[in-house]
């Protein structure tokens, strides 16, 4: 099988498909993490997202972040989705699967694997609301990047 | 011939997503001056954004050679 684990799409996600990818039968736990598109953020009510991306790169990165989880968990099989283009709200943006032989690897993994994603991966997202619209930045929350950009050690 | 892509906000400030530099090299400092010269409404997003080289993160000092695949990547905002 040779079906690709770390994806860009323009398709709407298949769940079960990236879950599927995972599957081992030596794994005790498959972690799943959906992404979705929230309509109110900080009282702003949006619209409709679209996101953009750097395609081979993204995918780059996507496969990156399964490496640095196998490098941590050697036992894990990793696959991510993540779907651009115009997303309604409640779509499905993301979709992190993680298997390992034991359960708090796969939550551990699958955690790293969508703060990764906005620190190193080359997408982005225009929210539109009633009155405007707006490329989003970093939007990390826990960590800023103090000159402006992620450092050498992020990446 | 380097090509320069631009994404998110820096596509649309700038109209355009491929821009091409028709020279043999050019560092990445080289290449944002380059940038900021023709499209000036670049000012203050060109300076967050991380530059790339052929899909892998690069320094300022990186050098570009013509076939290569510069790009700059505004903060990201995937997930």
């Amino acid at each position: 099988m040779t079906e690709k684990n770390f994806v860009i799409t323009r398709e709407a996600i298949d769940i079960e498909a990236v879950v599927n990818k995972v599957a081992d039968r030596n794994a005790g736990a498959i972690n799943t993490f959906i992404g979705t598109v929230r309509e109110l953020t900080n009282g702003k009510k949006t619209l409709y997202l679209k996101y953009d991306a750097y395609i081979p790169m993204a995918e780059k990165k996507l496969a990156q972040i399964g490496e640095e989880i196998q490098r941590d968990f050697p036992a894990a099989k990793v696959a991510i989705t993540h779907r651009i283009g115009e997303l309604a709200i409640a779509d499905t943006a993301v979709v992190i699967a993680v298997s390992t032989p034991h359960r708090a690897d796969a939550f551990t993994a699958s955690r790293y694997a969508i703060e990764r994603i906005k620190e190193i991966v080359p997408i982005w997202k225009k929210e539109h609301w009633e009155d405007g619209e707006e490329w989003i930045g970093d939007q990390l929350e826990k960590r800023s990047y103090p000159s402006g950009k992620p450092e050498k050690e992020d990446l | 011939m380097i090509k320069v892509l631009l994404f998110a906000d820096l596509e649309e400030r700038a109209g355009q997503r491929i821009v091409e530099i028709p020279t043999a090299e050019m560092n990445i400092a080289d290449i944002r001056r380059y940038l900021l010269d023709k499209f000036p409404q670049l000012s203050a997003s060109i300076r967050t954004a991380m530059p790339a080289i052929n899909e892998e993160y690069a320094a300022d000092q990186a050098v570009a050679s013509s076939g290569d695949e510069v790009a700059f990547i505004p903060p990201v905002s995937g997930g």
